[in-house]
């Protein structure tokens, strides 16, 4: 695993990030190929063909589809019982690029639109005097690239020269700083709770999945989980949310918002390993979880997060 | 898809996560609850008289049960509609999550509306087996089948019907509190959402239903009465009258406390709450509040003074129909209101209706259009449910030599 993660590591330094997301594209076809052959695994991934059976994967270009069905992915044993997958955020070292949302929706085909999301980055900014944060996140319009038709994201410069203006009067910035949020892979799930059919579930290495196949877009889930996490894809009419790339991890592959992110404050990794980098984090750091009152038992931990922060 | 997007999208202002942008339970999630709220109503009003024996209300009670059989028949259809992927609706039934609150809706609904259909049949059983002696023709047939074979109309299977029909009854009383309470339990017991997650919530959902469903019941016996141009029953409509008052005083009770109780509480997020009652809901909270009160005061007038006769009907009338929108905009608060305030509770959306489309206002108005239609065409295809009405020939709907 450390091979392959380091060699990827290692293309990525040497490409443009043209080239890099593309190779994503490349790595979403691997999966629809899978998924073409009713692999278990990489059904539970975002790329799966929807309508079932052989075919391009969902939002796949034919020749990814026709690479894919040349070089299918050589995939690695793979035995859920000897993983338990975790997610770390250290928030000090995120610098709001927004390159995970990216490589999230491209690696998982997450629809194109600021609404619908499996993962995204809070702003948070107290102003001088004021004990309560404003946040904003990629679903504010102003947090859109122009023209970009709602695929590309940028947070604006509304902090300059830490000013503020809130339309009435300028005031100054105390601090702001950033928040990745993502699924949170609940050890007691609520969304795995309400499911009125079981097409999602908490796998034993961790993530928490969803049987596309099976889910019968009933959105309970959307409401019951705390994080906001969950959506419904109006093109597949199911539920979706972040599952860390499960079709990249089993493979022994970084999920892609870690892979892409450019300052390590996403860290991944798997607790069955003492040296894993998730374990070294919550090792070496203080570390939280989001609203641990709801006994959700998240297994996403932050360092260096605020009481903001929800 | 961009259509797609640009409906569903709601504004938001404050800090709300961006997937809350989408609201995920529309209109039509406003009347399901709505729907089955009426057929536990009106359930409840056909056994006071079924399994209580009260007597005023004999004129109404067979018209009360099949109305609440052809609500019960819809309650499921909003549903329905709103599945991302409606042909797999019944996975849920063949592979039931029970640790999902909502794994059990098919064979609760199921069980109800095989329990209407058998209480119904018996009730109406005796008329069935005269009406397939006398009716000709295809009709004849139909009558025939309907009465499934059996057509021993002897006082002993008489009472065997009447025995049967009541023990029924008094299944579908905690039946029909348990359907309603259980859709209340849907959303009280997600505690991810401060407007629901309210130990009471299954027992406003339970009370404003009977509320409505009185209401329901009022209108509807006024309005077909009027049409038939026959008298309204007086000991009826004063039944109707002291149910009402007695509903909408409760509800009105119950509510009042969990909205203090929850501002008394003053947990983390009021603040939202009460941006949310003075924001986006603030009309159909009004509406909500003004219902119930127009309908508290005129019943309460109508009590006090006593009134009868035609005054009596028209103000029984208005105040059935104020407690059914009072209580239609109250499903609104909750539902819609819910999914408003933001999870992180320092946010609001603001959520707009679409007025064509597969969740629409359309859709909902089709959907609700249609118990009226069945209650019509089943009140035409057993007309004894008029109690005492004389059969008339010629005012057969279903009469094949009518239609030639």
């Amino acid at each position: 695993m450390t091979t392959q993660i380091t060699k990827t590591e290692k293309e990525a330094g040497d490409l443009t990030r043209r080239d890099f997301l593309g190779l994503l594209g490349k790595g979403a076809a691997c999966a629809g190929a899978l998924a073409s052959a009713g692999t278990a695994l990489a059904s539970s991934g975002g790329a799966a063909n929807p309508l079932g059976g052989v075919g391009p994967a969902f939002q796949q270009e034919p020749d990814q589809y026709a690479e894919a069905v040349k070089n299918p992915p050589k995939i690695p044993d793979y035995n859920w019982t000897q993983h338990k997958w975790a997610f770390g955020v250290d928030a000090e070292r995120c610098i709001g690029c927004l390159r995970c949302i990216e490589a999230c929706k491209m690696e998982n085909s997450v629809q194109m639109d600021r609404n619908h999301t499996r993962t995204w980055v809070e702003r948070y900014a107290y102003l001088e005097g004021s004990d309560h944060a404003i946040v904003d996140s990629m679903h504010d319009i102003k947090n859109v690239i122009p023209g970009s038709k709602e695929t590309r994201f940028k947070f604006d410069n509304r902090y300059k020269d830490n000013q503020y203006n809130d339309g009435k009067e300028v005031k100054k910035v105390g601090k702001v700083f950033f928040v990745a949020k993502l699924c949170n892979q609940c050890t007691k799930p609520s969304c795995v709770q309400v499911c009125p059919t079981g097409a999602t579930y908490k796998a034993v290495d961790g993530p928490v999945l969803i049987d596309t196949k099976y889910c019968i877009g009933c959105q309970y889930c959307v409401q019951a989980c705390p994080y906001g996490a969950r959506s419904l894809n109006q093109v597949r009419g199911t539920a979706e949310k972040c599952n860390w790339c499960y079709h990249r991890i089993t493979k022994g592959l970084q999920p892609a918002c870690v892979e892409v992110c450019p300052t390590g404050t996403r860290i991944f990794g798997d607790r069955m390993d003492p040296e894993s980098p998730v374990n070294q984090f919550i090792r070496n750091n203080r570390v939280n979880v989001l609203q641990p009152a709801m006994g959700n038992y998240p297994n996403v931990f932050y360092k260096g997060i605020d009481k903001e922060v929800f | 898809m961009e259509h797609d997007i640009f409906h569903h999208v709601a504004p938001f202002t404050g800090f709300t996560f961006p997937n809350e942008t989408e609201v995920p339970w529309s209109e039509l999630i406003v009347i399901y609850p709505y729907i089955t709220g009426l057929v536990a109503g009106a359930f409840v009003i056909s056994s006071l008289h079924h399994v209580f024996g009260m007597e005023r209300f004999a004129p109404i009670s067979r018209f009360a049960l099949l109305t609440s059989l052809c609500f019960m028949f819809f309650a499921p259809t909003p549903l329905l509609f709103h599945l991302g992927q409606p042909t797999r609706a019944l996975n849920a039934v063949i592979t039931p999550h029970w640790t999902s609150a909502m794994a059990a809706f098919g064979y609760v609904a199921a069980f109800y509306v095989c329990l209407l259909l058998l209480e119904t049949w018996f009730s109406f059983r005796a008329d069935i087996v005269k009406m397939s002696k006398t009716r000709t023709g295809v009709m004849q047939k139909v009558y025939k089948l309907l009465t499934l074979g059996s057509d021993d109309v002897s006082q002993r299977a008489l009472d065997t019907d009447h025995t049967i029909a009541r023990r029924l009854a008094m299944i579908g009383i905690p039946g029909a509190c348990g359907l309603h309470g259980y859709v209340g339990f849907l959303f009280g017991s997600l505690k991810t959402r401060e407007w629901w997650s309210s130990d009471l919530m299954p027992i406003i959902f339970l009370l404003s239903a009977i509320g409505s469903g009185v209401g329901l019941l009022i209108v509807i016996y006024v309005v077909t009465s009027w049409w038939r141009k026959k008298p309204t029953d007086a000991g009826a409509m004063e039944g109707l009258l002291y149910v009402l008052w007695t509903g909408v005083v409760v509800v009105m009770v119950i509510e009042a406390l969990e909205m203090v109780q929850m501002l008394y509480k003053a947990r983390e997020g009021v603040e939202g709450v009460m941006d949310l009652v003075t924001g986006p809901i603030h009309i159909p909270m009004t509406m909500q509040w003004g219902g119930s009160l127009l309908a508290l005061i005129i019943t309460t007038i109508l009590m006090l003074y006593g009134t009868k006769g035609k005054k009596l009907v028209f103000w029984l009338f208005v105040s059935g129909l104020a407690m059914m929108i009072g209580v239609l905009a109250m499903r609104w608060n909750v539902v819609i209101g819910g999914q408003e305030l933001s999870k992180t509770m320092r946010g609001l959306v603001t959520f707009h209706p679409e007025v064509y489309g597969r969740e629409s206002l359309v859709t909902v108005s089709t959907l609700f259009t249609a118990p009226f239609v069945v209650l019509y065409l089943a009140q035409k295809l057993l007309p004894t449910v008029w109690e005492g009405e004389p059969l008339e020939p010629e005012e057969r709907v279903f009469d094949i030599h009518k239609a030639i």
